[in-house]
């Protein structure tokens, strides 16, 4: 303890004389330390920019997009049901209360609409992609989106759609359709899209 | 002790603290230099002590250094900087000073200085701390720097002159991750993981897609970022260096993958994983890729994050009913709730000491940011919004980082330890938000 202490001091007062003093070495040092992270980080930054326009590129060109605005518009060429407004099957967004993952009773007729859709079409895949408002933490709420969407998981499964037609992904608060800080926009943002997959 | 061990001990600590200030002063090299926000103070402290910064004798240089420790000085909301109309002439050596000038009007320090091209695109930076009523110095300082590092030079000064007036660590060298989040039109969306200066100079893009990223964590070396990616349309946490742009994909299990952690040793990463059904936190070795399961409840377990020591992990379950923090030890053990006060408590920062956690701390329709001290439990509410989240600590634990919303709008904002002072860091477009402060 002693020692480490001698030796700070020893080192604080040589690091003052060396850091106030203006030898060669230490320009030299200096500038080789500088000139070697310049190298370091303009690859970095190409690299790491390059990195990002890949991802960005592969996005545009992928298969899936869909999921770009969330509810995709595939369902909507599956038949005339999925745009007649009173077809439960025009319906493909299931709303939640604050913090909960229990479906409510209005939802339930639509949920099982669009499983004995899936039943009887057992070569069409869905993808439930939970959300939540942007109340309380960013992990928190994925966690909690992703329990919406089991939730409407575990029901569709109950009636008999088959595990393999159900892809589950909760964006948490990433992906908002309602913007505002209000109950207006977060009841909104508290929902479980059912996305249908393209054949 | 042989005379030649203590010089060959020396010599270590000699180098090693050469490289501790190279990579201060030099540690990364950014040619760009504009902000990508701005930022004001919007609560100041009334005790604040009164410091003059002179501006720097120069030619021409490319960064006005004088400026910069000006603005970083103030930033801090530790000292109010005296305006350069009201000085009574500009002293660029301590033989130039009037001491009685300076006392006449009420500062208690003075830091002059002189910015000199060295030749070879360098420059020669010497600044001086002088204590305005013993009319002495209180730090000197010279140092080359060349043109690029010009800023970087001016943050270390000012955390020289920060850790002499107050004892505690500047981190004005130091950098911020955020996400931010711009609209592309067609409801496209831009998300970008984004490291700057701590005062919103040279944004540099880390990582960009037009699915959500999140969760940015740093090394405990400040080399390495992990972050969680939905690029492949669902979940992934990769580890990227910053100097290479290099990453590596390391968990895309099926459900989710989310809010990596770093040990304080830098070997492992503690996560959330649902790929058993309810999420709950694992142990990830960043060597072996051996994964260990460390918590097993039903309910919700997310956002660990280690304590200082290594030795715990707090995390966020509803196990309870509604989230709160628990905590259990990182080799595994007995789990125990933190958390009393508030329905809400979730997303854990730790203090740099260990003896506090800033968290998200909801009460009916507001969720602040809030400091629990451990030891006696005490709660402490800080900000004063409607939704605030992503508290981190500074490395100094002198203020908290963390996200607020207005409409549309995310801001980062900044407060003190105890909520006397706040910082707003305005971005010029676009949302930002989950800010981390580099250690």
């Amino acid at each position: 303890m002693k020692l480490n202490k001698t030796l700070l001091v020893l080192a604080i007062s040589i690091f003052f004389l060396w850091a106030c003093s203006d030898t060669e070495e230490k320009d030299t040092g200096l500038t080789d330390g500088s000139q070697n992270e310049v190298s370091g980080i303009s690859d970095a930054s190409t690299s790491g920019l390059n990195k990002g326009s890949g991802l960005y590129g592969s996005e545009m060109g992928g298969p899936g997009m869909h999921g770009v605005s969330g509810g995709g518009d595939y369902a909507s060429t599956l038949g005339p049901e999925f745009n007649d407004p009173y077809s439960p099957l025009s319906k493909r967004t299931i709303y939640f209360m604050l913090d909960s993952s229990e479906v409510m009773p209005d939802f339930i007729p639509v949920i099982k609409a669009h499983a004995q859709y899936l039943i009887a079409n057992p070569g069409q895949r869905i993808t439930l992609e939970g959300n939540a408002d942007e109340r309380g933490s960013r992990e928190y709420n994925i966690a909690l989106g992703e329990q919406r969407a089991k939730s409407v998981a575990s029901m569709m499964k109950v009636q008999g759609v088959s595990e393999s037609q159900l892809d589950i992904v909760s964006y948490g608060e990433e992906k908002p359709v309602a913007f505002g800080s209000d109950e207006a926009a977060w009841e909104q943002n508290r929902r479980v899209e059912l996305v249908y997959q393209p054949r | 002790m042989t005379p030649v061990f203590l010089s060959a001990v020396v010599e270590v600590v000699v180098n090693f603290i050469r490289r501790i200030l190279l990579i201060v002063l030099f540690g990364f090299y950014i040619p760009i230099s504009h902000a990508a926000l701005t930022i004001e103070i919007t609560e100041g402290v009334e005790s604040a002590v009164p410091v003059a910064v002179v501006p720097f004798a120069s030619q021409g240089t490319p960064v006005n250094i004088s400026d910069v420790v000006n603005a970083d000085l103030g930033r801090s909301g530790y000292f109010k900087m005296m305006d350069e109309q009201g000085m009574p002439g500009s002293p660029s050596t301590a033989a130039e000073v009037n001491f009685q000038d300076w006392q006449g009007l009420g500062q208690n320090y003075l830091v002059i200085g002189q910015v000199a091209e060295a030749g070879g695109g360098q420059y020669n930076v010497q600044f001086q701390l002088l204590d305005v009523y013993k009319g002495g110095q209180l730090l000197g300082y010279r140092m080359t720097s060349s043109a690029a590092d010009l800023r970087r030079a001016a943050h270390h000064i000012s955390d020289l002159i920060f850790e002499k007036l107050t004892g505690k660590k500047g981190v004005f060298s130091g950098r911020i991750a955020y996400i931010t989040t711009d609209n592309q039109g067609n409801k496209q969306q831009l998300h970008q993981l984004q490291v700057a200066d701590a005062d919103g100079f040279n944004p540099q893009t880390v990582a960009s897609s037009v699915e959500p990223l999140m969760s940015p964590s740093w090394s405990p070396d400040g080399k390495k970022i992990a972050y969680v990616s939905f690029e492949r349309k669902s979940s992934a946490i990769y580890v990227q260096t910053l100097a290479t742009g290099e990453r590596v994909r390391v968990a895309e299990f099926p459900g989710i993958n989310g809010a990596p952690a770093w040990s304080p040793d830098g070997s492992r990463l503690a996560l959330t994983l649902s790929k058993d059904g309810s999420p709950d936190i694992y142990i990830l070795n960043l060597a072996t890729r051996s994964l260990t399961k460390l918590t097993k409840s039903f309910a919700i377990d997310t956002e660990p994050v280690w304590s200082p020591d290594g030795r715990n992990i707090v995390f966020t379950s509803d196990r309870g009913g509604n989230p709160q923090l628990y905590s259990v030890p990182s080799q595994g053990g007995q789990e125990k709730r933190l958390t009393f006060t508030g329905d809400y408590n979730a997303g854990a920062s730790f203090s740099p000491d260990g003896k506090s956690i800033a968290m998200v701390h909801g009460n009916g329709n507001d969720y602040r940011i809030a400091v629990m001290e451990l030891g006696t439990r005490t709660v402490n509410v800080l900000t004063g919004g409607r939704s605030d989240e992503s508290p981190s600590f500074a490395p100094n634990g002198t203020m908290i980082l963390y996200a607020l919303k207005k409409g549309r709008t995310g801001y980062l904002s900044a407060v003190s330890l105890d909520g006397r002072m706040q910082q707003k860091l305005v971005f010029k477009s676009g949302e930002v938000r989950e800010p981390a402060w580099s250690p």
